[in-house]
């Protein structure tokens, strides 16, 4: 059999956590992050627990309380899950782990798909915990064996930051062997350790800065940072993660003489950009959003007083925002050290190309209650909105804010506090109401906020890759569980008003929010119909729709919905229903002039 | 002119739903089979609801996944707008296969945005580059189902890639579900058969 294996990076990060014996993995879906888990909650036989948690600060705690067993255990998230996640991360540095733990936080330079593009190493610096940063797919899969290692000799987790490119990126992949580490789960008490009073704390702060040395001497000697030093050049070239792959292809292209240090580790070595700094006189740092390795290069030459000059995003050399690229770096290299560079000339498309924004799918139940919202409340309410499938309604006018998971309903509360006069109805997803909505339930409720709060519930967690989360009684392993009754939980919360309304009935729905508007205090409207790419895939088959041409008289209500499976024909001028029609019935309720049927079988 | 880092590169533009990953995983898979380095990149997330995708597949390569700029020997496009959004990836030399089935954003559908006509885009294509455009859902639809555009593509493409026919239709074979393996490789064949 062969041990080399086509596969996503995400998959590959998957393989290296059961190369290295992980035995608690726990995690919150967020893209690029999102397969990791998937890939182990997929797997037939399992020697490790996994689960999706509900918010990344939940799961960090359960793989903190893991590893301080003893057992080897990995928390997955997004970057700016870390931000859910930073208080227990900042205090966990201090108490460290006894088992190995892997905390992976996936950046997304360029926001693929995220709401910022803030860089992970940020949080190691300022937790004091070391970072990984793998450079192609290989390296992240072989870092993660190594990291549980580096986290048990040190005692403390360590930062594995892969980035889109990364995590979504695939390639060959040369298997390693499987450790046979089998610690067994056994906690020992140590209050000074596991109780961070200020007095234990005061001690434990002082221990993690005492280990620092002996981490950086270790990542210092370390396979992920490979210096290679050229005799015949003055300049240097610093990369770091994936940014040192473009960097090479930008050398090999321009045939650049230069020595070379890639980083893979963090604190950086500073042995070796020390060696690299005899050599060199200019040094340029190509890295992906912050300027870490380049400041750190520049204090280190400071102290040393060395005259060599150091570029990279000061001086404009390499941009400080979105994702890197060869032509990006090579452009550097040639502004850097002086070098006529080739650069491609891009002639504009002449033709006039439609923007094609991701879209709300044919029949998703987020339309039917969107546009029932919209009905109700009018274009002049405010509609503060939250991150999932349903932040594609900003083109149906009904998604006017998204800070972060769970911040519509609190968002929603300050508008109200600020004395906005329009109605407020605000809406969240299941999946993230679950996650942190349930505070801003809570407290719009204690602080008695006249909102509508609507919850989205379709049932899954859709936007990242349907996963469980508690609403659908399964376990990230598709397990059996108790399924968490969403209404009864609102009551818990305290609301008054509560109702459950499936959004394809488009009249019923309209009802609800009606009463949900008048409503005096927090109403909670939960609609709930199944995401329609899941309901397929469960066998769901609703009949299509078609247009009756003769009754259609163009008014493009229909049309208007922007549902992908309606269309306009410019030369009939009527609407049409096109293949992609799943059957929603949405359209047929909203055209006045009952043009839209069913199709007969 | 494929850069020095790589074999050859290949670019795979489409709408989210179509397939292209599936596109880049039976050409990936085969190349690794065939004892090539792959370096791969694809879109996932918020793009794949029915929003502009684009992948990347290097063959013979051992850095980065993704390929400069006018550094692609070949672009596989799944719908004409799609081929003309990423042109920029394409060589001055490069080879079009384009798909001619537009599939119109909501932006078009809403009266928002034009769609222009699909020979225009072809006839634009043209005055650069070598264009290999047919209609392949329908071609796929011969074959017994239009979800099988995506390997009719593939099969049109096999004519330019540094893999054997042989391994590609093995790929997929194994890559497609098995009640639907007869019309896929139909597929393949058909759009093979597009190129001369
Ligand atoms: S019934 Fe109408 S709104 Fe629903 S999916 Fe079909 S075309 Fe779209
Ligand atoms: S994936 Fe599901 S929830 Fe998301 S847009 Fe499609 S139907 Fe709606």
């Amino acid at each position: 059999m062969s041990t080399r294996e086509y596969m996503l990076g995400n998959v590959a990060i998957a393989r290296g956590i059961v190369e290295g014996g992980g035995k608690v993995i726990s995690g919150y879906p967020g893209t690029p992050s999102s397969e990791i888990v998937d890939t182990l909650s997929a797997m037939k036989e399992r020697d490790f627990y996994v689960e999706w948690s509900v918010n990344e600060k939940v799961a960090m705690e359960v793989a903190a309380g893991a590893a301080m067993t003893g057992v080897r255990s990995v928390v997955t998230m997004k970057h700016v899950g870390l931000n859910v996640a930073a208080d227990p991360l900042m205090t966990l540095a201090y108490m460290g782990v006894k088992g190995g733990m892997i905390i992976i936080v996936a950046d997304d330079p360029a926001c693929h798909s995220s709401q910022n593009e803030q860089d992970t190493r940020k949080y190691s610096e300022f937790s004091l915990m070391p970072c990984l940063d793998p450079s192609t797919p290989q390296e992240a899969k072989d870092m993660i064996p190594y990291a549980f290692e580096l986290s048990e000799k040190f005692e403390i987790p360590v930062i594995f930051r892969p980035t889109t490119r990364i995590s979504h990126g695939k390639s060959e992949i040369e298997l390693g062997t499987i450790t046979d580490h089998k610690a067994e789960a056994k906690f020992e008490k140590d209050t000074s350790r596991w109780v961070m009073v200020p007095a234990n704390a005061v001690i434990r702060h002082p221990h993690l800065l005492g280990i620092q040395e002996g981490i950086m001497e270790e990542l210092e000697n370390s396979p992920w940072n490979e210096l290679t030093i050229n005799e015949n050049s003055k300049i240097g070239v610093i990369a770091s993660g994936l940014a040192s792959v473009y960097a090479k292809e930008a050398m090999e292209e321009l045939g650049l003489e230069a020595s070379f240090l890639k980083i893979g580790a963090y604190p950086v070595p500073e042995g070796l950009i020390k060696k690299m700094y005899e050599q060199c006189e200019t040094v340029l740092v190509i890295e992906e959003l912050e300027p870490i390795v380049e400041d750190r290069c520049k204090v280190i030459a400071k102290d040393i007083e060395s005259p060599v000059k150091i570029l990279g995003k000061t001086g404009g050399y390499v941009p400080r925002v979105s994702e890197l690229n060869i032509d990006k770096c090579t452009k550097a290299m040639g502004e850097a050290f002086g070098i006529e560079v080739d650069v491609p000339e891009i002639a504009e498309p002449e033709l006039e190309l439609p923007p094609r924004p991701p879209a709300l799918c044919a029949g998703c139940s987020h339309r039917a209650t969107y546009h029932a919202m919209l009905k109700v409340f009018g274009k002049r309410a405010v509609f503060p909105s939250d991150i999932g499938c349903y932040t594609l309604g900003v083109q149906n006018g009904t998604v006017d804010t998204t800070l972060c998971m769970g911040g519509s309903i609190t968002v929603a509360s300050g508008i109200y506090d600020a004395g906005e006069k329009q109605p407020i109805c605000c809406s969240i997803g299941d999946s993230t109401f679950f996650h942190t909505g349930i505070n801003g339930l809570l407290n719009a409720v204690y602080n008695k906020s006249n909102i509508t709060i609507t919850i989205l519930d379709n049932r899954i967690t859709a936007m990242t890759g349907h996963q469980p989360n508690p609403g659908m009684g399964l376990t990230s392993t598709g397990e059996p569980t108790k399924e968490i009754d969403m209404e009864l939980l609102c009551r818990g919360l305290g609301a008054e008003f509560v109702e459950t309304v499936d959004p394809y009935d488009v009249k019923a729905t309209e009802e609800v929010f009606k009463r949900a508007k008048d409503f005096e205090g927090p109403a909670v409207v939960i609609t709930r119909q199944a995401c329609v790419i899941h309901a397929r895939r469960a066998g769901v088959r609703r009949v299509p729709f078609k247009v009756d041409t003769e009754k259609c008289i163009g008014c493009r209500m229909c049309v208007n919905l922007g549902c992908p499976a309606i269309e306009f024909d410019k030369e009939t001028k009527k609407a049409h229903i096109n293949a992609m029609c799943t059957g929603c019935g949405l359209c047929s309720a909203t055209c006045k002039f009952d043009a839209i049927v069913e199709v007969q079988k | 002119m494929s850069s020095k880092a790589s074999e050859f590169d290949l670019v795979i533009s489409g709408v989210g739903g179509q397939g292209t990953i599936l596109a880049s995983d039976i050409i990936g898979r085969s190349a690794v089979l065939e004892g090539k380095g792959v370096r791969a990149a694809e879109t996932h997330g918020m793009a794949q609801r029915g929003g502009s995708v684009v992948n990347h597949v290097r063959i013979g390569c051992e850095l980065g996944s993704m390929i400069p700029l006018k550094g692609a020997d070949c672009l596989l496009a799944l719908e004409p707008v799609e081929a003309l959004r990423y042109i920029e990836f394409l060589a001055d030399d490069g080879v079009i296969i384009m798909n001619t089935e537009s599939v119109y954003p909501v932006t078009v559908t809403t009266g928002k945005a034009p769609y222009p006509s699909v020979d225009s885009i072809v006839e634009k294509l043209k005055e650069t580059h070598r264009v290999i455009a047919f209609n392949a859902t329908e071609m796929a639809a011969e074959a017994g189902s239009r979800q099988a555009m995506n390997v009719v593509l593939v099969g049109a493409v096999s004519n330019f890639l540094p893999v054997k026919t042989e391994t590609l239709l093995e790929r997929v074979k194994e890559m497609v579900p098995p009640k639907t393996i007869d019309t896929n490789v139909k597929a393949f064949e058909t759009g093979r058969s597009m190129v001369e």
